[in-house]
């Protein structure tokens, strides 16, 4: 535990939980890419440079992206982007279902054997990376890669128009 | 930086690294990689804010030239009067901007409104770290640099849209809209045009991908990615992205000030519009910079025999080159609608990128082609080129017609 590490995982947490206890949510939305860059950090601090770089990329750049578009294209207008606080009949279920997320998290983190070894482990570059997704984990890959354009493709025809003849005004 | 067999090199090629090893050479093994960073660091910043302030007078110079008047020519030497055409324009301009009132809207979210021309800025700087400005002058050696460049140019249309939004201004608000349809739309042709790149190269190294520039073909002609079909178009489909990725016209749909007043920046003043600008003129060069790495040779010499002059002189060359063709593109081309914009990048630039990968990945299965082969090498590959661009163009403004205008 070093202090780099400390600063980076209270910085990450100090932002998701800022995140979490405002009511504006555009702010929320910031903190939560900031707090996404801290991950991106601690990536970096434990040497995994080229997860770190994806991490920025992906979240910082895209995935922030569509999260403040769905923020600003859900509010009627941009004094609503305050959240209104939720009643109180909904708080126990709420406490439940994050509690029960948390268990399952902890349970799997703390359940699963971590191999650690003294001497310190071998550079890895971005070539072997490579090879170890092209090659042992190809299989996963092309799942994951189906499951995105699955999701894209239920996306697109969520939001297209019925027929091209139909008119916006007579769906 | 690393500095192999040093004494080889001729004198100017070794000079920036020559200085910077007498001011910090004196320090502790320990201490000196700290020294050496914060070098870099001081002199990518002079030179580029050199460069900006240059930059915003020579792109007025240009423009004027281009619209058939002078320009910026009145500003006179301080206590001297004597008007140098304008040269002491941006120093004028700077002393303006530090001077006028920073306003913030009573409305605007104060924090956003601040952070946002800094966390541009910031972003902007970080971009110039993997560029290999010359043979031996590299501030950032990282095993993937390409990704890191992208990596830090994709927060920066966050910091515009943090402005547009902390403004609580309509038409802010609505350049912050555009610049995120914008981001989403170009990142994708902008990283589809470098994937060939780092598949021909084999790394994601800027070094390396320049390193691998750098032999002669018959011993004359250079050996760069851009002299290659899938880099030719490679090069063409980065450049345009590029363009929109750093909010150039015709792009500058986020700050068109025909429509949106000054888009994300109407509610900023004084120095902190300035650092708008800053910005903008840094990912310029840093776009540019990148392009000429990755298409253009990077600091290679365009034939042997010009070796002669350092390899720094060379980018320098290539980069102004390449800013002075923005410059151009802004003075020829009229701004696009948001439809247009994303109907390119999506109907026409994302295929052509992707056929483009599959040009670039004939083109190593083929590498080992000779004699007739290696003509039929290169008809195939600018068949794979050409087709899906005559295509795919000829089909772009199908139904789109001229629009008539019944009331007007």
């Amino acid at each position: 535990m070093s202090l780099a590490f400390l600063l980076i995982a209270f910085l990450t947490v100090a932002t998701a939980a800022v995140a979490m206890a405002l009511r504006n949510l555009i702010r929320s939305a910031l903190l939560l890419v900031a707090s996404w860059a801290g991950i991106a950090a601690f990536y970096l601090w434990a040497g995994a440079e080229f997860v770190a770089f994806a991490q920025v990329l992906v979240y910082v750049g895209a995935i922030s992206m569509v999260v403040l578009f769905a923020v600003l294209l859900t509010r009627p207008s941009r004094d609503e982007t305050e959240a209104t606080p939720a009643s109180a009949g909904r708080f126990l279920p709420a406490l439940i279902t994050g509690g029960a997320v948390l268990g399952v998290l902890a349970g799997a983190i703390v359940g699963s054997p971590l191999r650690t070894s003294a001497k310190p482990p071998a550079a890895f570059t971005v070539r072997e990376l490579g090879l170890q997704l092209m090659g042992p984990h190809a299989a996963a890959l092309v799942v994951i890669g189906a499951l995105l354009t699955v999701a894209l493709l239920g996306a697109i025809v969520i939001a297209a128009p019925g027929r091209p003849g139909d008119r916006e005004d007579t769906r | 930086m690393s500095a192999p067999a040093a004494n080889a090199m001729p004198l100017l090629e070794r000079l920036p690294v020559a200085l910077r090893d007498a001011c910090t050479g004196w320090l502790p093994e320990s201490w000196r990689w700290l020294a050496n960073s914060l070098l870099s660091i001081v002199a990518l910043f002079v030179v580029f804010a050199t460069l900006f302030a240059l930059l915003t007078l020579a792109e007025r110079k240009i423009l004027g030239r281009v619209q058939n008047r002078p320009g910026p020519n009145r500003a006179p030497l301080p206590f001297l009067g004597i008007r140098t055409y304008g040269l002491a324009q941006p120093l004028a301009d700077g002393i303006k901007m530090l001077t006028k009132e920073d306003i913030v809207p009573r409305g605007a979210d104060r924090v956003l409104h601040f952070l946002a021309p800094v966390a541009l800025l910031a972003f902007s700087i970080m971009t110039l770290a993997v560029i290999p400005y010359g043979r031996t002058l590299l501030p950032v050696e990282l095993d993937a640099a390409v990704l890191y460049f992208f990596a830090a140019g994709a927060a920066t249309e966050l910091a515009i849209f943090m402005a547009g939004w902390a403004s609580r201004n309509k038409y802010s608000l609505l350049a912050a809209m555009r610049a995120l349809a914008q981001l989403i739309s170009y990142e994708l042709p902008l990283l589809l045009s470098v994937v060939p790149v780092v598949l021909v190269a084999g790394s994601l190294s800027t070094r390396v991908i320049v390193e691998k520039q750098g032999e002669w073909l018959f011993g004359a002609l250079p050996q760069w990615h851009v002299f290659t079909p899938w880099g030719f178009a490679g090069f063409l489909i980065f450049l345009v992205a590029a363009l929109a990725e750093s909010n150039r016209s015709p792009f500058d749909l986020p700050e068109a000030e025909s429509e949106l007043i000054a888009g994300h920046l109407t509610e900023y003043s004084g120095f902190k519009y300035a650092l708008f600008f800053m910005a903008e003129y840094f990912g310029m060069c840093a776009l540019s910079g990148m392009g000429v790495t990755l298409f253009l040779g990077g600091w290679q010499a365009p034939f042997p025999a010009l070796g002669f002059i350092p390899s720094y002189g060379w980018f320098a060359a290539k980069l102004l080159a390449l800013l002075f063709v923005f410059m151009w593109i802004r003075a020829t081309f009229p701004r696009l609608r948001i439809d247009q914009l994303t109907r390119l990048a999506w109907k026409f630039l994302v295929p052509l990128a992707l056929v483009n990968l599959f040009t670039a990945a004939f083109w190593v299965l083929s590498a080992g082609w000779a004699g007739p082969f290696a003509f039929a090498r290169w008809v195939v590959a600018g068949a794979l080129v050409v087709g899906p661009f005559l295509v795919l163009g000829r089909r772009l403004s199908t139904g789109l017609g001229p629009r008539t205008y019944r009331y007007a």
